[in-house]
């Protein structure tokens, strides 16, 4: 090997360790953190000295963290059916039925994605309140609903538009009715991008922590996130870092697994339609 | 079984006019074929006889009911497309049992169905593939087979044997006649491809920009085109057409003057023509002759241009004296150079003449 490819080849693996380090350091860094208490959790150091749990059961024990978990999986299981359904029908109708003012319908959609979270704060805590839903799930669910709809409509409406005519006038030459056509032939054949948008959405209301701050008021009505940012120490002085890093920990498994579990779908639902199959 | 008849039916996607105004009568059990050059709405039209877009006017009638606001299922049809449209997801059976299936039909009665049109299309081994593990040949098949299953009054083929090479075409194309003997139902057949039209139809509809130009039974078209669109699309290679002047009228005909001087008489009705009018001169490459054969005395002459060996015939493209280029198809391997002078007989008979607005004088 020449010295120049040499180098080459170096620079390369340094970039690649660099990237990961920076990407999976903060991780390790949490995980390292939630296994100390006390003063150890101001040591710098980079190994991790002893195992100790204490952290993860006292999360458990000191706020009811275990209900915050069950209710972010509620918002962020319904938040994903209900975008996937209303995703799928609304791509149906914007990919697939010509009718006047579809593209500005579509830019509008796009549009409502552009608003910082804040812009719509007050707004949306009017609609909660004038709905009667506020500090309950619902409302989250509705609140969140805003985050995940137009990117799940956007993605779902392109790949729509990439599947072959002639397949839904098949379908009804031989007899099928809409619905049929987007429950028996599209749906089928969109799964990937439907993992792929619906594990998007996941993460997006599994995360999300605005809405749930704003639209909570009790503890037990909490998500994950917020429940995590207020977690409090003995003293109003002592922020509890040790619990803060082994809840973090625990909502973070979730997801991991997710898209481990979902891997092989998502690569293929972000490719499929790139290629005629 | 159905007749379908299209009385004054027009078709505009916003401004444009794609189709004119089409009327047309096809028989209960007549093989009809749609050929026309690209853009010229035959798939329009069958599209519109499907239900697949709406009809911006005049009517349609399938099996003697107004159908224009029918649903594709309703009127009893089924499509099989250029692209096959198989459902990807489901088997070769799935495929075949859906339709069955969204109507209703008990289990038995549709697995019967499926095999019996499997059967007949000697699918029966491949039921239970997917359509990407099916080459072109069978994918065809079972988008005929998806068609057959739910016994239709009217079968609707649009270019379905365009995605297939040249050996496999010839195949489909006798077997999808076989299937039009065996059934007997009413079929509209969408294609570009004249040898199809020919061998295919019963009734040939030729369609240019929107208007049916001419329709009848394929010889008819071949022998009596009604006007120059017709005679130029019908028949491979294409009619040439020399521009000529009348030179007399008599009882047996017209007498033409041919480029580079001499006449031909053609037995067609003058129809109001006299001496000195602008014809156009029509003559089928294959309708030339060998002069020192024939020996007739009316002939073209010119000089070889290209000549193109087929095997069976050869291609002679002929600068005629005014400078037009010809095709002459000699049968054989003619004995031809590049460059070299050759007089071509043009018997009267098998010649057509057509008035300057295009449309063909009648034949005595």
């Amino acid at each position: 090997m020449n010295p120049r490819r040499f180098v080459a080849r170096l620079a390369f693996w340094l970039l690649i360790v660099a990237i990961a380090v920076f990407s999976i350091f903060p991780f390790y860094y949490a995980i390292l953190s939630s296994f100390r208490s006390g003063s150890a959790l101001f040591s710098p150091a980079l190994l991790p000295d002893r195992v100790d749990f204490a952290n993860y059961v006292s999360v458990f024990v000191e706020q009811p963290f275990g209900r915050n978990i069950l209710n972010s999986i509620g918002v962020a299981v319904t938040v994903v059916g209900f975008s996937l359904f209303l995703g799928l029908t609304a791509a149906y109708a914007l990919g697939r039925v010509r009718f006047k003012g579809r593209g500005v319908l579509l830019f509008t959609i796009l549009g409502v994605s552009m608003f910082p979270q804040v812009a719509v704060l007050s707004g949306m805590f009017e609609l909660i309140r004038a709905l009667g839903i506020y500090n309950s799930m619902p409302g989250l669910i509705l609140a969140n609903l805003i985050l995940t709809l137009p990117f799940t409509v956007w993605v779902l409406t392109t790949f729509m538009r990439e599947l072959p005519k002639e397949l839904e006038e098949a379908a009804y030459v031989d007899g099928a009715s809409p619905w049929t056509v987007v429950t028996r032939i599209f749906l089928p054949l969109m799964w990937p991008a439907m993992v792929t948008t619906g594990l998007l959405a996941f993460i997006a209301a599994w995360n999300e922590f605005l809405f749930a701050l704003t639209f909570t008021l009790s503890a037990e009505q909490r998500t994950v996130p917020v429940a995590i940012a207020l977690l409090s120490g003995a003293s109003q002085f002592e922020l509890p870092w040790g619990n803060i890093m082994a809840a973090s920990v625990i909502v973070t498994v979730p997801v991991v697994v997710l898209v481990l579990v979902f891997q092989r779908r998502i690569v293929a639902g972000l490719t499929a339609g790139a290629v005629k199959g | 079984m159905a007749e379908v008849v299209l009385k004054n039916v027009s078709k505009d996607f916003g401004s444009v006019k794609v189709i004119r105004g089409v009327d047309l009568s096809i028989a209960d059990g007549e093989f009809a074929v749609f050929v026309g050059p690209s853009g010229c709405g035959k798939s329009t039209l069958l599209r519109l006889v499907a239900g697949l877009e709406d009809i911006s006017g005049g009517d349609l009638y399938i099996g003697g009911d107004r159908a224009n606001a029918k649903s594709p299922k309703e009127r009893g049809i089924a499509m099989v497309f250029q692209s096959y449209a198989l459902y990807p997801h489901m088997t070769v059976y799935e495929n075949m049992a859906f339709g069955l299936s969204l109507s209703g039909g008990g289990k038995a009665e549709i697995d019967a169905a499926v095999r019996k049109a499997a059967d007949i299309l000697e699918l029966t081994p491949l039921l239970e593939r997917l359509p990407k593990q099916l080459s072109g040949g069978q994918r065809q098949r079972v988008a005929i087979g998806r068609a057959i299953v739910r016994n239709p009054r009217v079968f609707l083929f649009d270019e379905p044997l365009s995605n297939l090479d040249a050996a496999l075409r010839v195949q489909m194309r006798i077997e999808i006649a076989k299937l039009h003997k065996e059934i007997g139902a009413t079929m509209v057949y969408v294609t570009h491809d004249q040898v199809e039209a020919m061998t295919l139809a019963d009734k040939i509809v030729v369609l240019n920009a929107g208007n049916v130009e001419q329709v009848g039974a394929p010889l008819e078209l071949y022998h009596h085109p009604r006007n120059m669109f017709v005679a130029g699309f019908i028949g491979s290679p294409k009619m040439n057409f020399l521009a000529t002047r009348v030179e007399s009228v008599s009882e047996k005909g017209l007498e033409v003057a041919l480029p580079g001087g001499g006449s031909v008489t053609v037995p067609v009705r003058p129809d109001g023509l006299s001496a000195g009018d602008m014809v156009t001169l029509g003559i089928r490459p294959e309708h030339f002759g060998d002069l020192a054969e024939s020996g007739s005395e009316t002939g073209l002459s010119g000089t070889v241009d290209v000549i193109e060996h087929l095997g069976e015939a050869t291609l002679a493209y002929v600068k005629l004296a005014d400078g037009t280029l010809a095709t002459a198809k000699i049968p054989g391997d003619a004995a031809l150079r590049e460059g070299q002078d050759i007089r071509l007989a043009l018997p009267g008979s098998q010649c057509h003449l057509f008035r300057g607005d295009e449309t063909a004088l009648p034949r005595l």
